[in-house]
């Protein structure tokens, strides 16, 4: 655990050293090099700015008002079979959509149930293992102009299911 | 994507209306609008590190050293991506900061992994087989220490915060081999 944290606080630091160390002894003029490369970094942020007003936007309306709450209310009995508690259905449904919507419910489900109970344990699982898949596919799609996206919603969101499955069966088995 | 956001804004601007709250949407308008441009902002200085550093590590060569030394595990991913290619290490250096939590460092790397995996796909305007199987294995992608989780277990009470470290994992793990063998199964035809 400590090995980790280590690591988490070390990883970019180190990406950063090997680069200019390995650029400074194979003579590269490290500086001009960097100046060059980061000229690019405002265009890139420029190219996405229209996409993550878009997301951003119907994110937000969809969340705050009450909207997603009722399509988890129409959708939470079809997942039941699958062996989910119900408490953490919200949380599978947001957490594609939203990491920080995902987060708020987290809060709500660890307060309420306890952060050691399975509801509690599934959540955070659940939380640390899935991604938000409409956010990132809006930005990296709409950053290179790719319109048509084939099969990666349908991909990632397989994927999503997987995760929320895997989390109930891993946690009940991990934690028997 | 036309047919998911005009889903989610209608949707949402009905459901403001049955819940008698209209006003939110006037207020995510002016606040969520802001908050957006407010992280491209942020992101501007992050990427711009990050892409002066693999501007470096092109000219030194690191990147290709890296790229040939990732061959096995990206020939079997990313078929249509040559040897050598930039796109690979930017993959790598994209799945490095994801797995230890640098979000914006991640992103950014991503965004760089994505130029390049356009300039093999022509500019097109339809994704290649490459770019859904790096966005499938980067949002099912591992986190070591989900940072945000620990706080939020810590602060309800949890004996043990970081005891789903190693379930997280797993289920992390699960999601993205099931994630990689639809990719492969969907991918069909050569783009």
């Amino acid at each position: 655990m400590r090995l980790l944290n280590l690591l988490s606080i070390f990883a970019i630091p180190a990406m950063m050293s090997i680069i200019l160390i390995h650029g400074y002894f194979k003579g590269v003029n490290i500086y001009e090099a960097f100046i060059e490369g980061a000229g690019e970094g405002f265009k890139t942020a420029l190219k996405i700015m229209p996409y993550l007003i878009a997301i951003f936007l119907a994110i937000g309306v969809l969340r705050k008002s009450g909207g997603m709450d009722f399509l988890v209310g129409i959708f939470a009995p079809l997942l039941k079979p699958l062996g989910i508690p119900a408490e953490v259905l919200p949380l599978a449904f947001i957490r594609p959509v939203s990491g920080s919507g995902a987060l708020a419910v987290l809060r709500d489900i660890l307060q309420h149930y306890g952060a050691d109970s399975f509801v509690g344990r599934v959540a955070s699982i659940m939380m640390g293992s899935a991604e938000t898949i409409f956010f990132t596919m809006a930005v990296y799609y709409g950053a290179v102009g790719i319109k048509k996206s084939r099969h990666t919603a349908a991909a990632a969101l397989i994927s999503h299911i997987a995760a929320v499955i895997a989390s109930v069966y891993i946690c009940r088995w991990f934690f028997r | 994507m036309s047919k998911v956001w005009f889903f989610m804004i209608i949707f949402g601007i009905m459901a403001a209306l049955y819940t008698g709250n209209i006003d939110i949407v006037n207020e995510v308008i002016l606040q969520d609008a802001q908050e957006a441009v407010v992280f491209a902002i942020g992101l501007t200085g992050i990427m711009s590190v990050w892409l002066g550093l693999m501007n470096v590590a092109k000219k030194s060569g690191l990147i290709n050293s890296l790229s040939a030394l990732m061959r096995p595990v990206t020939k079997l991913l990313f078929p249509s991506v040559p040897e050598n290619h930039p796109a690979v290490s930017a993959i790598m250096m994209n799945m490095v900061a994801n797995m230890f939590g640098a979000g914006n460092s991640a992103t950014a790397l991503g965004l760089k992994a994505m130029e390049e995996l356009q300039s093999l796909n022509k500019g097109r305007e339809t994704a290649s087989n490459a770019m859904c199987m790096f966005l499938v294995i980067n949002m099912s992608s591992i986190q070591l220490i989900p940072l945000n989780v620990l706080k939020l277990r810590a602060d309800a009470g949890s004996m043990l915060p970081a005891e789903i470290i190693a379930p997280a994992l797993l289920a992390t793990t699960v999601s993205t081999v099931v994630g990689v063998t639809v990719c492969k199964l969907l991918e069909g035809g050569k783009i």
